[in-house]
């Protein structure tokens, strides 16, 4: 038991935190942005995918790191208009709808993606963002490697974070949206469009997923394969509840959830004698068990997951 | 525009919405089809002959049907309660899992020993999903949320089991789990095919589940509590029994398809037994606008897609994943359908 | 005086059925309308009209001569037409500032002034005699309070004229007397004010003019100066419905008591109804009517207290066990907890008892078919056959299924709350009938009511309800509409 306390004074699983949070801060911010809007985005997982494989093609292809960041936040809106377009003016379920998008999105990244690598090819690999050198602020013993050696997309995330935090809470287009998630009559009696306001946030919320994907491809591992999102999606839409739909807490709850993250993958090797496998699940154990821990407590908005059709009530 | 209530779902309509279904979502896959330079019309036409093309296709396609029967079955119940069960994948490899365990030596004679053995696959399926229904139950956790992350804890656990205490001796390595006795192998309906007696059970399970749900005083209050849970709880029907009840069901009729497949086709346990059966029977469920009978045509389309698209992807080198984009549109396609049959457009 | 708004021949159908035909409406400035008629008349979708909810199919809205865009509140708004909605629009986990100041900036703004909104909210709030806390949580309002909010909400936007929907719906008369005395001085400083309403007493005091409207078309329109409630009444039914007349009857042995229960919404609440009587509970929406009609229900049994039916503990029953015990329940809120609209009429019919319609687990479909056939001639449900789904029938026909259903187990107990919520003059008056044909056959039932008219009409004795607590009963023979209107407004010592 020393080895797993020693783990903790150990900064690069601190670095590995940051870095492990990275797809789930972008991630749980747009599913975040959706449903507080109204708009439950179970296209998640699938739109990471999405991310991941649009990203990465861009890169493949020759095109810019950033440039493949923002085909994947494209591609990641287009899915999420699809979504948007099912759900806010047709009022379809938004939990089949999404499970649908989520099967959508993964196939056709997976189609898209056999049209290039064929079956039995090795992955081609892309030249990923890399640590940015700070100089000497990353040449400080521990904090150094853990706060100013990240790559680029990690302190996007948490500009971002920041970012949605004081919009929602501060500005006009905030409180349209957080209005339209508590009741969207409210907003259509204000003269504002909750329709409109609904598909926004959900295509912009998909759009924060979908760099999240490819944070995984183009930051993380540095090629595409089936299967590489792993629920990370799901875990997102478990963390939005954990963090009670604020952004502040959903950042926390991403660095929390990364922390045990970093941590059973060191325990593992640390550890002898018990299955990998039991390492792998905490994850989702874990994830479960936060939403039973606050499900009671949670402040859901008031409209999620009801659609708004002008005119009835 | 807007939308207004039907006051009746016409019969003509609600044939046609799959039909419609799935002939749009064929019209975008071939977009995609002919990104992979290949001409759409050819690639369906390989498709169908690799599906339906010849006995031995038909008995492969109805072989991959029968699971997609029982999971779609899963998915119908539980909608129609508004229990929303995304675990069917979970419930799948757990049924199959458990088969193989108890089925490897069980002292029993064949015939007695199968249907005991589905029933332990029922159990454990339903033993699953009885655990998220609980947990919306007695703490309001979201069970789209739950049993979604069991899936993946499943597969780990599947996998951990099959390297670990089940591992099969005689896999050379290869991790697979020990298989079902060869006494409780499922019989061949077609001799020197990989079809066997689950796709009977399948569909006259298909039969029972109508039944149940359209004739008993279960079926109507478990209806009547997806319906409006409120006024059914007003009437006294007890929403707990009745989710846990549907719970039960459902789980067990996911776990039944895996204790099928493992004694019909597989022998042992992989994990990699199922492309995604549990995530198809979602598909199947709403094709078949969450009706049992329309689950076994619902069932056998996606068969054909599934085992048509591998055959295409031989014979012109379109990636079979065109199975699961078309699979997954007409999922889309399908929901609009749907709205078009209880509702008409106005303005 | 000049002309502020102006509806002509406004139309609006919904599938087969006219809303509003050719409605046509004129307001001068600083003149308080009255929008008078039935359930149904149309007056909501009118309205909505107004404010650009709803594009009318045919004619005109001008404001200040000038014609209005149909389908777009934000024209509405600018244009100075406020609206306060019966069901509130309102966030409730917001504060009242959010609530107000949400829509009247430009939603690029990189930041909301609040310091500005705050300021200008409390000034109107001060000049109108309207006092709210911007900061308070709408959740923690009290309806009266939200009413003042949505009447900031309008005033914020600089509305000129003022809709309001059924707004004394949700009020005791005193509140609704402030009220009205409020819209007064807000017509004396220049506004003009349109005010949906049933209620003949509030028209004939609160508004300078009335329209009556009756089947989606204006029938009347009246200085209230020349005019008289009785004519009021006359226009706005449109034919003679006799209401069903309660005659003296001597009432039996005690049937349903409960005694000191306290349930979330009930603070010691005891009270006996005999068999063959009426009892009815009058008070304003959400003080605790909800959790006696749940309690009574079956839906929630009580923390404290007893409750016995005909001697019999009941206290825990649940709703089986109470229909079982010989009860009957008419539920407030009929398509949210009445019956399922998705499912037929026979299947709503028998969903409470079907151990009585089933035989090993399996629904005996004819016989419940039968059953509710023999429901639908007795109860008059036009146009409803067993197969028809729920959904389909009015609102009236609803609720005669709900009564009907109750009704044919001959009950020892009926609750009925609040059984005609919504209905026209016809549905009402055979409700009527069957609660007193109820009532002669024997059973004890309780009615609990927000209409002062129907309490006085159908109750032998009557108990205000306040906060979770009852008042002492009052006989009928010495209850009017002002002693309970007292009553319910908490005044126990003043009766």
């Amino acid at each position: 038991m020393i080895d797993a306390l020693d783990l903790l004074t150990n900064a690069s699983l601190w670095a590995a935190v940051l870095r492990i949070a990275t797809p789930l801060i972008f991630g749980v911010l747009g599913a975040l942005l959706c449903e507080r809007a109204g708009v439950l985005n179970l296209g998640i997982e699938g739109i990471m995918t999405m991310g991941a494989m649009a990203g990465w093609l861009t890169v493949h292809g020759g095109g810019d790191l950033w440039a493949g960041l923002a085909v994947a936040a494209v591609s990641g809106a287009l899915m999420g208009l699809i979504h948007a377009m099912l759900t806010v003016p047709l009022g379809l379920s938004q939990h089949v709808s999404g499970l649908g998008i989520t099967l959508f999105a993964s196939a056709l990244a997976y189609y898209l993606y056999r049209l290039i690598v064929t079956v039995g090819e090795s992955p081609p690999t892309i030249e990923p963002f890399r640590p940015l050198d700070l100089g000497p602020l990353s040449d400080v013993p521990f904090l150094g490697q853990v706060l100013f050696a990240q790559t680029a997309p990690t302190y996007l995330a948490l500009a971002t974070a920041l970012l949605l935090a004081w919009g929602l809470a501060r500005t006009p287009l905030g409180l349209a949206i957080r209005m339209t998630g508590e009741n969207p009559h409210a907003v259509e009696a204000q003269g504002l469009d909750p329709i409109a306001i609904r598909i926004g946030a959900v295509v912009a919320g998909s759009a924060l997923m979908g760099v999240g994907g490819a944070f995984l491809t183009m930051a993380a591992f540095n090629s595409f394969f089936p299967e590489m999102v792993q629920g990370r999606g799901w875990i997102c839409i478990a963390l939005v509840v954990f963090a009670s739909w604020r952004p502040g807490k959903a950042l926390l709850g991403a660095l929390l959830f990364a922390f045990f993250d970093a941590y059973q993958l060191r325990l593992q090797t640390a550890v002898e004698g018990v299955p990998y496998q039991v390492f792998l699940m905490a994850p989702y154990l874990l994830s479960i068990a936060a939403l039973i821990l606050v499900a009671r407590r949670a402040e859901v908005p008031e409209a999620l997951m009801t659609p708004y059709r002008r005119g009835e009530r | 525009m807007r939308f207004e209530r039907r006051a009746h779902v016409p019969l003509h309509l609600a044939v046609a919405a799959p039909l419609g279904a799935v002939a749009a979502a064929l019209v975008l896959a071939a977009g995609l089809i002919g990104a992979a330079g290949v001409g759409p019309l050819d690639a369906y036409a390989a498709m169908l002959r690799g599906a339906l093309g010849s006995r031995l296709a038909v008995t492969e396609m109805l072989t991959r049907a029968t699971p997609l029967i029982l999971t779609g079955l899963a998915a119908a119940t539980a909608f129609r309660a508004r229990l929303w069960n995304i675990g069917g994948e979970g419930q799948f490899y757990l049924g199959a899992l458990t088969t193989a365990w108890i089925g490897h030596a069980l002292p029993l004679p064949g015939p007695v020993g199968v249907p005991v053995l589905m029933l332990c696959g029922m159990a454990a399926g339903a033993a699953l999903l009885a655990g998220p229904a609980f947990l919306r139950l007695r703490f309001g956790v979201d069970e789209v949320v739950t049993t979604l992350l069991l899936n993946f804890v499943v597969i780990l656990f599947v996998g951990m089991m099959i390297e670990g205490p089940l591992r099969d001796p005689l896999a050379f390595g290869w991790p697979q789990s020990v298989p079902v006795d060869g006494a409780f192998r499922l019989p061949d309906l077609v001799p020197r095919t990989r079809l066997h007696l689950g796709l009977l059970v399948a569909v006259a399970t298909a039969g029972v589940v109508w039944l149940v749900l359209a004739r008993t005083t279960w079926g109507l209050e478990a209806r009547a509590a997806g319906l409006n849970p409120r006024a059914a709880a007003f009437a006294g029907v007890s929403l707990p029994a009745t989710i846990m009840g549907v719970a039960c069901l459902s789980g067990g009729l996911a776990g039944l398809a895996g204790a099928i497949e493992v004694m019909g086709v597989t022998g042992g346990v992989t994990t990699t037994m199922s492309p995604g059966f549990g995530y198809a029977g979602i598909v199947v469920a709403m094709l078949a606008a969450l009706h049992p009978a329309g689950v076994v045509a619902a069932a056998v389309f996606v068969a054909t897609v599934f085992v048509g698209a591998d055959a295409m992807g031989r014979a012109t080198g379109v990636p079979s994943f065109i199975a699961d984009v078309i699979v997954a549109l007409s999922l889309l396609t399908m929901l609009v359908a749907l709205l078009f049959t209880t509702h008409r457009v106005r303005r | 005086m000049t002309e502020v708004l102006a509806l002509e021949g406004i139309t609006k159908r919904f599938g087969p059925i006219a809303a509003n035909e050719d409605v046509t409406l004129h307001l001068d400035r600083g003149e308080v309308l009255a929008l008078l008629g039935e359930n149904g008349a149309g007056k909501t979708t009118l309205m909505n009209i107004l404010f650009g909810h709803y594009a009318a199919d045919a004619g005109e809205v001008r404001v200040m001569g000038r014609p209005l865009p149909p389908g777009r509140p934000r024209a509405a708004i600018d244009a100075g037409v406020g609206m306060v909605h019966q069901h509130f629009a309102l966030a409730a986990n917001l504060t009242v500032l959010d609530n107000v100041v949400l829509g009247s900036e430009s939603l690029w703004r990189p930041r909301s002034d609040r310091t500005a909104a705050r300021a200008r909210l409390l000034d109107l709030s001060d000049r109108f005699g309207l006092p709210v806390d911007p900061d308070a949580r709408v959740a923690r309002l009290s309806v009266g309070e939200r009413q003042r909010v949505e009447i900031l909400k309008a005033l914020y936007r600089d509305a000129r004229i003022l809709i309001l929907d059924e707004p004394t719906a949700v009020l005791a008369r005193p509140e609704a007397a402030r009220l009205f005395e409020t819209l007064r001085g807000m017509a004396r400083g220049g506004l003009s004010v349109v005010f949906i309403s049933h209620k003949l007493h509030e028209v004939m005091a609160g508004a300078d003019r009335v329209a009556v409207l009756r089947g989606g078309r204006k029938v009347a329109e009246r200085a209230t100066a020349d005019t008289t409630p009785a004519e009021l009444a006359e226009l706005m039914v449109g034919r003679r419905v006799e209401r069903p007349v309660r005659r003296g009857r001597r009432p039996g042995a005690p049937m349903l008591v409960a005694r000191d229960v306290r349930t979330d919404g009930l603070d010691g609440v005891s009270l006996t109804i005999r068999s063959g009587e009426i009892l009815g509970i009058v008070g304003v929406s959400g003080n605790g009517q909800a959790a006696l009609g749940a309690l009574l229900s079956g839906l929630s049994p009580p923390r404290h207290g007893t409750v016995t039916l005909d001697g019999r503990d009941v206290t825990r029953h649940g709703p089986r066990d109470m229909i079982r015990a010989g009860a009957a329940r008419i539920p407030e809120d009929r398509n949210a907890e009445g019956v399922i609209g998705e499912m037929t009429v026979w299947e709503n019919a028998v969903l409470e008892r079907l151990a009585d319609f089933s035989v090993g687990g399996f629904v005996r479909q004819r016989t419940a078919r039968r059953h509710a056939d023999a429901l639908i001639e007795r109860f008059d449900l036009r146009g409803a056959a067993s197969g028809t789904r729920t959904r389909l029938l009015s609102g009236g026909n609803i609720q005669k299924l709900i009564v009907g259903r109750g009704l044919t187990t001959d009950p020892r107990f009926l609750l009925a709350a609040q059984p005609t919520r919504g209905l026209d003059e016809g549905a009402i008056a055979a409700v009527h009938a069957a609660l007193l044909a109820a009532r002669d056959a024997g059973a004890a039932i309780l009615l609990i009511t927000e209409e002062l008219d129907e309490a006085l009409a159908l109750a032998d004795r009557m108990q205000a309800i306040v906060k979770g607590r009852l008042s002492d009963p009052v006989a009928a023979r010495d209850a009017d509409a002002g002693r309970l209107g007292l009553m319910m407004a908490g005044d126990w010592d003043a009766v």
